[in-house]
């Protein structure tokens, strides 16, 4: 077959396709060559979508694409349906390899050099090949396979210019596609001449690792590890607020931004809704919801701490290595939920925000695993913005009424997922999935990550936020508050034991959970009352942003299904909330 | 013999792979694979996973998975 460029043929941009199993390091090679950033993790399944950036080749311009992992081609879940469907479409590929697991990445090596585009093979975590004692013959390798094979560290950059130099020596040697059995056969053949392997004692890091998949170390271990994890996100989230925030905009902001508005508006509609009503003669910055005063409190100083502090730690958690090992741990729980360990990364991912969570749910194998891992996240996971509200607002009265709302929402996403494996069809494959090494993480890839993160918070949820706080301006102003409080009075004060004032709160919940936890304050609910609604807050739908995410993951029909789900799940759970916790 | 009896800490060698094609595949290609050998790390209790170790890989495999592999000491 030779050489097939297609690049001469037409003017668009070569497409560049890196491809390769799960967790060997393609995204990391991606943001090498494009320079763009992607989230990268050690863990199989962070690339759940194609990614495209451009690279220069020798003052050329290509398009180089990140595609899912894959161990073939053919596909067992979503984000491998991807990764093949995306091959038609490659100029190139480079075949990124781990060479710690050269045998078994090489049988989609084999299918990739089967079909006809160019292939350029990166042998990458090179070094940690060497600390194992894995030696490859790159030269021999070169010359059976056909085609260029260089060995990288992505993480270092190592390797990387000379991969990028010898791109246009990518070619599509004459191997016909074969059988698997014969693609078997074939990798015997390659391993038996070009690698050999030291044997090697247990390393301190792989020592560790047992500990933390053997269940009695490794259990303790995992709730040591959370409790850690969210009492750092607590303790330094407070302090940061208390000592920091608050004061500043309490102290500084305050006086200054009164003065401004007063000194064009000092009453009336714009004044009210540029600062707000103020609360027993003074401005509230939870209360008030002015644009300028709480549109800008909530996102900045009751939220961010935490929602930067939560990402710094899924981070950390992600890049050494240990999701893979909690997933180990919960499948035995999660199994019995129709879904299998793995699903605890949608878990931790909505725990910072639903959107990235529901996203993450392609990575389950069947229709009923993505359907169940969806609607539970929807229901029960409510995400640090509204977590933060949440603290905000009972914290005050102590960690007791907290621990009720989060009870019932692990209560509750363990029965109800129980349920809805007993009643949904279909299949609930079992977990089966590498775990990789443990890693030391990176300081830089760890901050820019969460950057990352941040600043999809802070460019995609704040504009919300503030908009959410106007439409509460509305809500008030026109009156449509009562109209809606007696059009829910029948549940609300009915059934749920609140004011019927509450029903702005659900209204804006489609928008902005954050926003619709911190209108409960003003309403002067008791302490229980409170529990009960932000609980409701959680379960009864996913804010707007979730919402069009899971039309699109799960199609129209099962999503209207899970929204029955949700709306009877609120209201069973509210009735019955009320009926333990206000006893009436 | 199947893998889900093998003791942890235990090593065997894997003769035979049971069921589909589909699922010969997938555990073929995650290197659980005729005539390697595979240790046991640990057995998850009340019919759990098992984290097994083939060429310094560990790997995490369902009970019922694992019942489709028949290894030899």
């Amino acid at each position: 077959m030779g050489f097939k460029h297609k690049k001469n043929e037409k003017k668009e941009l070569k497409k560049i396709l890196l491809m390769g199993n799960p967790n060997v390091g393609k995204s990391v090679f991606f943001s090498r060559l494009t320079g763009a950033n992607v989230i990268c993790s050690n863990y199989p399944g962070t690339t759940i979508d194609f990614t495209k950036g451009v690279m220069r080749i020798k003052g050329e311009r290509a398009e180089v694409i990140d595609v899912p992992g894959t161990c073939s081609l053919e596909p067992t879940n979503k984000a491998e349906e991807i990764a093949v469907k995306m091959l038609g479409e490659g100029d190139v590929i480079i075949n990124v390899v781990n060479a710690t697991n050269f045998e078994r990445n090489l049988y989609l090596t084999i299918e990739l050099l089967e079909q006809n585009i160019p292939v350029i093979i990166a042998l990458n975590m090179w070094d940690d090949a060497k600390h194992k004692g894995i030696t490859i013959n790159v030269e021999q390798l070169e010359k059976i396979l056909g085609v260029p094979v260089v060995p990288t560290v992505a993480v270092t950059g190592e390797g990387i210019k000379t991969l990028v130099s010898r791109l246009d020596e990518a070619k599509s040697p004459d191997i016909k596609p074969t059988s698997e059995e014969g693609r078997w056969i074939e990798i015997g053949d390659v391993v038996k001449k070009v690698q050999t392997v030291k044997h090697r004692h247990h390393t301190l890091s792989e020592r560790i690792s047992d500990a933390t998949v053997k269940p009695i170390t490794g259990i303790p271990v995992a709730i040591l590890v959370l409790l850690l994890v969210f009492q750092f996100i607590i303790t330094i989230g407070n302090l940061v607020i208390e000592e920091i925030l608050d004061p500043f905009f309490c102290n500084y902001y305050s006086p200054w931004i009164t003065g401004v508005v007063n000194s064009f508006a000092p009453s009336g509609i714009l004044h009210d809704i540029l600062v707000g009503q103020f609360v027993e003669g003074k401005l509230d910055f939870a209360q008030s919801f002015g644009l300028l005063t709480t549109g800008l409190y909530v996102p900045f100083v009751m939220v961010l701490p935490f929602v930067t502090l939560f990402y710094l730690m899924l981070g950390l958690l992600e890049d050494v290595g240990y999701l893979p090992r909690l997933s180990v741990l919960v499948d035995t729980i999660f199994h019995r939920i129709g879904l299998h360990g793995f699903a605890i990364v949608s878990v931790m991912l909505g725990l910072g925000c639903n959107v990235p969570g529901a996203l993450s749910t392609r990575i389950l194998e069947t229709r009923k695993q993505r359907f169940i891992s969806a609607t539970l996240l929807a229901i029960c996971v409510p995400c640090m913005a509204q977590t933060a509200m949440i603290f905000g607002i009972l914290g005050r009265y102590g960690v007791g009424y907290i621990m009720i709302v989060f009870s019932t929402l692990i209560i509750l996403y363990v029965l109800l997922g129980f349920i809805m494996n007993k009643l949904i069809k279909g299949e609930a494959p079992e977990i089966f999935m590498e775990i990789p090494p443990y890693r030391k993480p990176s300081l830089t890839t760890l901050m820019k990550k969460t950057w990352m993160r941040v600043r999809s918070f802070l460019v995609e949820a704040v504009p919300f936020v503030i908009l959410g706080v106007f439409i509460v301006n509305l809500l008030y102003i026109s009156g449509a508050i009562d109209i809606l409080g007696n059009i829910f009075a029948p549940v609300l004060v009915g059934w749920l034991g609140l004011p019927k004032e509450a029903a702005g709160a659900l209204i804006i919940g489609f928008l902005r959970k954050d926003v619709a936890v911190g209108m409960l304050l003003p309403l002067g609910l008791s302490p229980m009352q409170l529990v009960i609604a932000s609980t409701m807050l959680a379960i009864y739908f996913p804010c707007i942003a979730t919402f069009v995410i899971l039309i699109r993951e799960l199609g129209v029909k099962d999503m209207i299904k899970s929204c029955i789900i949700m709306l009877s799940v609120a209201l069973i759970v509210g009735g019955t909330l009320r009926l333990i916790l206000l006893g009436v | 013999m199947d893998l889900s009896k093998l003791k942890p800490g235990k090593t065997a060698r894997i003769v035979m792979l049971e069921g589909g094609h589909g699922l010969k595949r997938n555990l073929r290609i995650k290197g659980i694979r005729e005539g390697k050998h595979i240790k046991i790390i640990t057995r998850q209790p009340i019919g759990g996973p098992l984290v097994v170790e083939v060429e310094g890989m560990q790997t995490v495999i369902g009970r019922g998975m694992a019942k489709k592999i028949f290894v030899e000491e």
